[in-house]
């Protein structure tokens, strides 16, 4: 319920919300979580295995139970409700362990930015923000991130206050006001510095390597339907920093007894921050259990809000004598010695069982049943020491804090206040700033002279050592949760310790403890203890599982950032482009480029087009769009052996006019690409690579240049989106050609087959290449890209052109068996695997892949040879990658595979269909009958050569 | 995210490189002088120590120059970068 007063919450405005169909009212300044408490709703989820009752353990990001799936204005599954701000029209409901995806897509804008400065703190609690004051002032860039919506961090939910030390002697120390008041001030300062920034609502989720931390920040999440569209909801910040403090604080751990789990059942300074930042009780009676002094403060926090306190039970003979006295001065009885054996009730905690201590005895004894509504629990403080482990930062078990501390980071980074161990105020406040001096200092590369005193908590209680308290001893343990979320209980660990487990991360793994949403947050530790307790060895032992980035969940949107739908990845047109969306091309990606698949005429469908398309490269004249190819210039003096040593075909010998079509191998002697290399000058060639591959095979060459043959003088350059290439296909493209190019002489004896010229092709100058991709008679038109679009509109122009597209392309090589490389091959197949011995050079001494080709290996009778099949069913079309098999009836497994189909086509100058394969032994088995399983039917098929269109190449010259 | 010193360019961001293996494996003088175990052991095996290790990168999108660079793989500390065809420098 809500109290009359008190708390960071605005009272004159009312939010409504609704949560599982219920509609209540809050505060600006509420989360979600303190305002169901303030609405009395005490379940607000049901755990994913077991389907038991939860309510809020936590105030903050470190939430193991109340899980809740938003779903309006925006669905957002699985956030803990003690992070999620309240704002007007929320609708939410409680999540049994799952969430929702959204079915629709996210409307809202996602951005990143990167940032470099030289003193990054993550957190702003007492312990940063000392640490942003001291790194800050001369100049040194400080960024601030804190993940909460406001500064302050502990100091938020409790009422210590802050000294600061006077401005001068004469005034003397100055109470600023609450800790809280003293945060706000602090960070205002820190803000008005030009070389700070303070990102609030940022939680730092990864620490990489070389000081690179990687934090997101919520910017208008918590506005609700109110936020700018304009605005980027979720913003990652990527951050080199020089010097990292980590004041990331500390996470409270509960204990293990039996019925731990109820609502009702809160981490003590949870319940705090519920009764001074949120002006919330969370209970009217609670009962609180302990085994350190800070729990003391919360039932003496609680008991002044009007919440009446049952009983302090403390497990510690003899707890500190100044909080006694506290909890006493209130009429607080203080059960020394003693522990809470159960947490009862139907749905939520109605009373709590107490015992006195007796390890030895195996459980407690002398129980008695208190009633409450409420159980605040303390088994002590973690570090938040994840980012620090992430950094590579060792950690450590130390035994008087009971906890897992910061030990030694090869990077330069930091853990200052809570987050260290340091668990007083006017500790972590110092901590904090000999942490940001220290920073700076290092930054600086020289000492910090003059430093002011630092502030100092006004009032500071003698804390006693806390006992490193976990598992209430009993006689069954199966309702001793240790992880909420995954509702995994003590009994699962001792399951797991029983079935000879030993490693905590073996354990984690059998239990999945530790998994969840919250990374076992508050139970990792616990869950170590526990195994601990089980195989009779200590948590120092045995250590922590470890830290991994993300700290805390972030969103798929957040890390997509702008780059996706059409950013996602760049899109590359051709300068023909807009003439094939004009003409209705359909697209095919080829890596990052957009190419005309096929132009269906209307009411033809992809078959009816590429039929039509391939008879009119056969038949008449068609033209392909075929700008994507790779074009790399290779120059210097240097150029022809350069590519000798690359090619497994001589290039050296190549006429200046003159083209050859060659491959390239990896030293492996497998296939890496393909395609024609023309020479334009004695020290210049212009080398074309396959569209998916044209960046790769400039790495590759400047790879062996730089690295291995540095000595050849040779220049490499992409000129792929330089020039715009047109393939001019068919019987009737060379009177098309002269009647483009009036000058150019196109008989076969001037401008013979693998010949380029230089021509005005309808008077753009150009470059025309007669090679062939289809076995027809075919030219290659080079143009600038600026007259691309004009050379091919030109060509249409003459009413006589079929456009075509990818598709067609495929079907015209692959009737002339030309592999694509990276369809017909897979990094497994050689030249001669393809059947193109002859472009494999027998005269050079070397070239990369040659050695390979003398390898046992590459001369196995059974290689995967590239063949032709023909599907004895002259309509059936293959599907690519059916594999081969050589019975018509399947053998008990294993079945012996002999191939695969590689590519597979309507073939309209074959009447048929046909395929290209690779088949073990395939050479030799050209007349065979094979048979492809495809859905429960063995196809049969006939293996041919895998030339089966015009093996003669009578129709090269038209 | 490693910060790497390019030799040409400066410290960057991993993102900017591509790595390369190995450094200091020679494409063999003459290779049709090796056996079949030698060519293969050029071809396919490579060290892979924990520790430092003498290794390739290219500044793919920066000033696309390969160069190598001395890093503890047990750590991801880099120790040095230098140019192809230096010799690897003594880290210790």
């Amino acid at each position: 319920m809500r109290r009359d007063s008190g708390g960071r919450i605005d009272r004159d405005t009312t939010l409504r919300f609704t949560f599982d169909g219920q509609e209540y009212t809050g505060h600006p300044g509420d989360t979600l979580a303190s305002a169901l408490l303030a609405n009395g709703v005490r379940q607000v989820a049901t755990s994913v295995k077991l389907g038991r009752p939860r309510g809020i353990v936590s105030a903050g990001g470190e939430e193991p139970s109340a899980v809740v799936q938003i779903e309006a204005p925006f669905p957002e599954p699985m956030l803990p409700a003690t992070t999620v701000e309240l704002y007007d029209g929320l609708v939410a409901a409680g999540l049994p362990g799952q969430g929702r995806l959204a079915t629709e897509p996210d409307p809202a804008r996602y951005d990143a930015v990167h940032a470099h400065c030289d003193v990054l703190v993550v957190g702003a609690g007492p312990a940063g923000l000392a640490a942003a004051r001291a790194a800050s002032g001369t100049g040194a860039r400080v960024i601030v991130v804190d993940e909460r919506s406001e500064p302050g961090g502990s100091l938020l939910g409790t009422r210590e206050s802050v000294t600061e030390p006077g401005a001068d002697d004469v005034l003397g120390p100055q109470e600023v006001g609450s800790g809280a008041d003293w945060a706000a001030a602090t960070a205002a300062v820190l803000e008005a510095m030009p070389e700070v920034r303070v990102l609030r609502r940022t939680t730092a989720i990864g620490y990489y390597d070389d000081n690179y931390v990687v934090a997101v920040e919520r910017r208008t999440n918590h506005l609700g339907a109110a936020a700018p569209a304009d605005v980027a909801r979720e913003r990652v910040w990527r951050i080199r920093a020089k010097r990292v403090v980590l004041a990331t604080g500390a996470h409270e751990r509960s204990i293990a007894f039996a019925g731990n789990d109820l609502p009702g059942v809160m981490l003590a300074g949870a319940a705090r921050a519920y009764v001074n930042r949120y002006g919330v009780l969370p209970g009217r009676r609670a009962v609180v259990f302990t085994a350190n002094d800070s729990a003391y403060a919360a039932a003496l926090d609680l008991a002044d809000a009007g919440v009446e306190i049952a009983a302090v039970v403390d497990v510690r003979p003899s707890p500190g004598a100044a909080w006694t006295a506290g909890a006493r001065e209130r009429g607080i009885q203080v059960l020394s010695g003693h522990v809470v054996t159960a947490a009862q009730g139907d749905g939520q905690v109605s009373s709590v069982l107490v015992g006195r201590h007796r390890p030895e005895a195996g459980a407690a004894v002398g129980e008695q049943e208190l009633a409450a509504d409420l159980l605040l629990v303390s088994g002590g403080w973690n570090p938040v020491v994840h980012l620090f482990s992430q950094s590579g930062g060792t950690l450590r078990y130390d035994d008087a804090l009971g906890t897992i501390v910061p030990d030694a980071s090869r990077q330069a980074v930091e853990a200052a206040g809570a987050a260290k161990g340091v668990f007083t105020l006017s500790g972590c406040l110092a901590d904090g700033a000999a942490a940001g001096y220290r920073a700076l200092e290092a930054v600086l590369g020289r000492a910090v002279g003059e430093r002011p005193a630092t502030p100092r908590a006004t009032v500071e209680t003698p804390t006693t050592p806390g006992q490193a308290f976990w598992l209430v001893p009993a006689t069954d343990y199966r309702s001793h949760f240790v992880d909420l979320q995954r509702d995994v209980t003590a009994a699962d660990v001792q399951r797991a310790t029983g079935a000879g487990l030993r490693s905590v991360e073996h354990i984690k793994r059998y239990t999945t403890a530790g998994t969840a949403h919250d990374q076992g947050k508050t139970s990792g530790l616990l869950t170590t203890a526990v195994v601990a307790h089980a195989l009779g060895t200590t948590v120092g032992e045995l250590g922590s599982t470890t830290f991994r980035a993300p700290y805390a969940p972030v969103s798929f949107a957040a890390l997509a950032g702008r780059d996706r739908g059409a950013l996602h990845d760049p899109i590359r047109v051709t300068a023909l482009h807009e003439w094939h969306v004009a003409n209705g091309a359909l697209f095919e990606n080829v890596g990052q480029c957009k190419r005309p698949w096929y132009y269906p005429r209307a009411g033809e469908d992809m078959e009816s087009a590429v039929l039509r398309e391939c008879a009119a490269a056969r038949e008449s004249v068609a033209a392909m769009d075929a700008s994507t190819l790779g074009k790399i210039d290779v120059i210097g003096p240097d150029a022809g052996e350069f590519l000798d040593r690359l090619y497994t075909n001589m290039m050296s010998s190549l006429a200046v006019g003159a083209v050859r079509y060659g491959v390239m191998c990896r030293p492996d002697g497998m296939v890496f690409d393909d395609g024609t290399v023309i020479r334009l000058a004695e020290e210049h060639f212009l080398v074309t690579t396959t569209t998916g591959n044209a960046a790769t095979v400039l790495d590759w060459m400047e790879e062996w240049l730089q690295t291995e043959w540095p000595a050849l003088r040779v220049h490499l350059t992409s000129v792929t989106e330089q020039w715009a290439t047109v393939a001019l296909v068919g019987p009737r493209s060379r009177e098309l050609l002269a009647e483009l190019a009036p000058d150019l002489a196109v008989g076969v004896a001037d401008f013979p087959f693998m010949t380029w010229r230089e021509a005005e092709v309808a008077g753009i100058p150009a470059r025309v290449c007669r090679i062939s991709f289809s076995g027809e008679l075919a030219y290659e038109i080079n143009v600038t890209s600026w007259d691309g679009l004009r050379l091919w509109t030109a060509i249409m122009d003459t009413g006589r052109v079929t456009p075509y597209g990818t598709e067609t392309m495929h079907v015209l090589r692959a009737e002339k068996g030309y592999p694509i490389v990276g369809q017909d091959t897979d990094g497994t197949v050689t030249p001669q695997d393809l059947g193109m011995s002859w472009v494999v050079s027998k005269k050079k001494p070397d070239f990369v892949g040659k050695r390979s080709f003398a390898r046992a290996d590459t001369s196995r009778p059974d290689r995967k040879q590239l063949v032709g099949l023909l599907p004895e069913d002259p309509s059936y079309l293959l599907p690519e990658g059916a594999h081969l098999v050589a019975d018509a009836e399947l053998p008990a497994p294993p079945v012996p595979m002999l191939g695969h189909v590689t590519s597979s086509y309507r073939s309209a100058a074959l009447g048929r269909t046909f395929a290209l394969a690779l088949v073990k032994g395939g050479q030799s088995r050209i007349g065979e009958r094979l048979y492809a399983p495809v859905g429960g039917a063995l196809v049969p098929v006939t293996v041919t050569s895998h030339v089966l269109y015009d093996p003669e190449g009578a129709r090269r010259d038209g | 995210m490693l910060l790497i010193s390019c030799p040409w360019c400066g410290p960057r961001d991993e993102a900017e490189f591509h790595y390369g293996g190995q450094a200091h494996v020679a494409y063999p003088d003459n290779p049709a002088a090796l056996s079949d175990e030698e060519w293969a052991r050029y071809l396919f095996f490579r060290d892979n120590p924990k520790g430092r290790f003498a290794e390739r990168w290219s500044h793919s999108a920066g000033c696309r120059r390969w160069f190598n660079a001395v890093r503890d793989t047990a750590t991801n500390e880099i120790h040095a970068v230098y140019r192809v065809g230096e010799p690897r420098p003594v880290t210790s």
